[in-house]
């Protein structure tokens, strides 16, 4: 069986780097179709997402089907992959920047053992990418395919709770009620307070939510070459950014965005430019601050020893 | 002219209004609910800078009048049309939404009878008078402030509040926030349903005041709805009193209540409880 | 009927050359039409009451009134006589059954006539603001708004800048003995007296080419009647075509330049 996944360690050993798995090398669970959703259902699921990519950032309704995991674990993105995986892709599933957390793990392997397709934890070599609450630090390429796991979509749902109203607010263009909820952050704290799911505005037209991505990464959504997918299982919605679109996180003139920094560089790799975690190692409280995004420490650490 | 030599005919004469249009015509406006008359046959003109009150008890039609004219419900008779800024005259029923909306959030204003429907409760006062800049692109928040706090002095407010949120102003405060709001895209016509009712004697006057000033100064057409005739004696031009869904009388606020013809209209006026 | 007669008063027959001199203007005055200000016509009015079953009260029957520049015109007649309602008609605060009002009005482009019966609600305050001038008999008090800012105002919305129409609100309420310490403060606490000179400061400040005055001495004593008389004298020899109804004879006779006799209306209009 050797199960490529059954072969990666939670460790952070440079010396055994995970190698990508091949097709040939996993059998698919027999009953399923390929990447278990019907062929129809996928094709709905296209026809929406070539809306969305047509109009980027505006929420497309789709058919969101019950899948064998419960909603708010990533039934959306999954939808999504399946919808646009094929026998050639190579997927990389991440969850917080990890590969090797659970929900990733089980999510790859559902993958390989209903699509057989190949997987792997680098970046650079995956040609679809699942994740959840953040964005790679490697930069993506031309080809590469992005999905994003959202839970809630609708950006102004707290704000406006009817949903009639926010559809015409969205259908208007009318998010004077977003830049109001910035400016009470401003008078509360001093500054803009959100610090994920960051609101942005996609092709200078539609108000969306990046996910539950740190606002860190939310220059990474800007002009990025790769096709950026965004689905949302429980809502049944999903979005789209155009390789190439303009992305702009809300801001005031005299307040403007700004991404996280930290004092401390990655215990592990050294990086100081990348999204840190903060891993408490003892009962005394002990810190230490290391990369979120286990591919980039791991390559970071394996050049640093080769070198 | 005669009178005094240098002073009168050296002042900054104001002569009419620049716009000799009507800002908003309304002819034959009715509004029904299945066989009951909801207002029926309304008639008038308004002109920039002119304060009309409508009066009338309840069941009168007034306050459907008033929300048919700030198109927040569709006539079913008549013709509405407004002036823009650009001079061209709109036909009000075939506006689509997005006019309609930006039309009431920059050059018209609503002033609802209690401030708690006009405001945003949990946003701060000068996040609720900054909204509507908001709304229309304002992205410097050191401006929005100021101007904020720049409007609540014009109503009245202590502009060191600004950061603090509506429930902890009391009613006459919240409307005076509420006129504030409205105002600061500088509009041209306001309607105001009952703006006093529910206040206290001596805040009722204290708007009052400050809506009479403040219409003076920037030349706001107003339509006001009120129950109370010395609300329509202090700040209105011209009076229109409505019964069971029609206009009985209309004309000057002085002519009307100091001679009025109809019989409602006497038996409205001859109510007033003395002071 | 009540009807216009164009007889000065037995007190200005009797007087000095004072009267003579105004008889004489007068005189000379008719003769020139373009110094008409107000022309009413065929003046009839019935208030109908519909509280007590549509009871009818006439009130004016067919009353007829020129006014020119520079003179003053006061109606005179027992209580009932339809003065006070004859003042209200000219200043468009009542409606006329039948008739016309024409008022020369120029309001900063052209002068034109206005027929008030026929004007506008617009048009009328439009007339009223540059010149048409009432003095009614009690003073309609704003909370809040200061004596001086009430005094000033006519003038603001005229156009003079605040500090010009503050200084000759000031100069004319000293004139009319209104203590300093007052100007600041709003008149509702005043006394009948103050209240009624703060509303004919009101009242002239502005030069009205028509004034209409209604009882504009009542309750003032000797020395104000006379500064009162005074200014309305100064109106006059400024141009003001003015209309009035002077309780106090003896003011009566010192301002006015010709009556007009009102009797009550006896039988009911048809």
């Amino acid at each position: 069986m050797s199960d490529a996944t059954d072969q990666l360690h939670t460790s952070r050993d440079a010396a055994q780097t995970p190698s990508p798995s091949s097709a040939a090398s996993v059998a698919t669970v027999e009953g399923y179709n390929f990447a278990f959703l019907d062929e129809q259902t996928k094709r709905m699921i296209r026809r929406s997402l070539l809306k969305a990519v047509a109009i980027p950032g505006y929420q497309v309704p789709f058919g969101s089907r019950e899948m064998p995991l419960p909603y708010g674990w990533g039934t959306g993105g999954i939808q999504v992959s399946a919808a646009v995986i094929g026998a050639d892709d190579t997927l990389k599933v991440i969850d917080q920047g990890a590969d090797d957390t659970t929900n990733a793990v089980n999510i790859r392997r559902f993958f390989a053992r209903t699509a057989g397709v190949a997987t792997t934890t680098k970046t650079s070599e995956a040609t679809v990418i699942q994740t959840r609450h953040r964005i790679p630090e490697a930069a993506l390429h031309e080809g590469q395919i992005m999905v994003y796991q959202v839970p809630m979509p609708e950006p102004l749902f707290r704000l406006e709770p009817r949903i009639a109203e926010s559809r015409k607010l969205h259908a208007l263009g009318e998010y004077g009620l977003m830049r109001v909820r910035l400016y009470e952050d401003i008078v509360r704290h001093g500054a803009i307070a959100t610090t994920y799911d960051y609101p942005v505005i996609v092709n200078g037209r539609y108000l969306t939510s990046p996910s539950p991505i740190p606002k860190f990464d939310n220059p990474k959504l800007h002009m990025n070459p790769a096709l950026q997918l965004f689905g949302a299982g429980r809502e049944r919605r999903l979005y789209a950014i155009p390789p190439y679109t303009p992305v702009e996180s809300l801001d005031f003139d005299d307040h403007p965005f700004e991404i996280q920094k930290w004092d401390a560089h990655c215990a592990l790799c050294g990086a100081t430019d990348s999204f840190l975690d903060e891993v408490i190692t003892d009962d005394a409280g002990t810190r230490m601050h290391v990369c979120s995004d286990s591919d980039y420490c791991g390559s970071r650490t394996a050049a640093k020893e080769l070198a | 002219m005669n009178a005094l030599p240098n002073s009168r005919s050296n002042a900054a004469l104001r002569a009419e209004p620049p716009m000799d249009e009507p800002l908003l015509r309304v002819a034959g406006l009715g509004k029904h609910y299945g066989d009951r008359i909801g207002c029926a046959d309304v008639t008038f003109d308004l002109w920039p800078g002119e304060v009309v009150c409508v009066v009338g008890e309840s069941g009168s039609g007034k306050s459907t009048l008033l929300n048919a004219l700030a198109l927040r419900h569709d006539i079913d008779a008549g013709t509405l049309h407004y002036r823009g800024t650009d001079g061209t005259l709109h036909n009000l029923s075939t506006l689509d939404e997005a006019h309609k909306r930006r039309l009431l959030r920059t050059e018209w204003g609503f002033v609802e009878q209690n401030p708690r429907d006009g405001l945003r409760m949990n946003v701060s006062a000068g996040g609720n008078i900054g909204d509507r800049l908001m709304a229309v692109g304002a992205r410097h928040f050191g401006d929005i402030r100021s101007k904020a706090r720049h409007w609540m002095a014009q109503v009245e407010l202590d502009p060191a509040r600004v950061d603090e949120m509506p429930g902890a102003f009391s009613g006459g405060m919240q409307q005076r926030l509420q006129i504030a709001r409205n105002l600061v895209t500088e509009p041209r016509l306001v309607f105001m349903d009952e703006p006093t009712a529910g206040l206290d004697v001596s805040v009722q006057a204290r708007l009052l005041d400050l809506l009479r000033s403040l219409v003076e100064r920037l030349h706001l057409a107003a339509i006001i709805v009120t129950h109370d005739i010395g609300v329509a004696r202090l700040i209105a031009h011209r009076l229109i009193v409505m019964q069971a869904g029609r206009v009985v009388e209309a004309g000057l606020t002085d002519q009307v209540l100091d001679d009025p013809q109809h019989p409602y209209t006497q038996l409205l006026v001859s109510s007033v409880l003395p002071v | 009927m009540n009807s216009g007669t164009n007889l000065p008063t037995s007190a200005q027959q009797a007087s000095s050359s004072h009267a003579a001199a105004l008889r004489t203007e007068s005189v000379s005055h008719a003769t020139r039409e373009h110094d008409v200000m107000l022309r009413a016509q065929g003046l009839h009015k019935t208030f109908r009451l519909h509280a007590q079953g549509g009871a009818a009260i006439p009130a004016l029957d067919g009353v007829d009134l020129t006014v020119r520049r520079g003179e003053c015109v006061a109606l005179v007649g027992p209580s009932g006589s339809g003065k006070s309602t004859l003042l209200r008609c000219l200043y468009g605060n009542y409606l006329v059954g039948e008739g016309r009002i024409e008022i020369r009005h120029d309001d900063g482009h052209a002068a034109r006539w206005v027929d008030l019966t026929t004007a506008s609600a617009r048009e009328v305050l439009s007339v009223r603001r540059t010149t048409l001038g009432y003095v009614s008999q009690f003073l309609r008090v704003i909370p809040r708004v200061s004596t001086l800012d009430i005094v000033a105002e006519p003038l603001r919305r005229l156009g003079y800048d605040d500090g010009d129409a503050a200084g000759r609100a000031r100069d004319l309420l000293d004139r009319l003995n209104i203590p300093e310490r007052l100007w600041s403060l709003a008149p509702a606490t005043f006394s009948g007296g103050e209240q009624q000179r703060i509303n004919i400061a009101r009242g002239l400040i502005a030069a009205a080419p028509v004034l209409l005055l209604d009882e504009p001495t009542a309750s003032l004593d000797a020395q104000n009647r006379a500064v009162v008389a005074q200014l309305i004298a100064e109106a006059r020899a400024a141009g003001s075509a003015i209309v009035g109804i002077f309780h106090d004879e003896a003011t009566r006779d010192e301002v006015a330049s010709r009556t007009l006799a009102m009797r009550p209306v006896l039988r009911p209009a048809h």
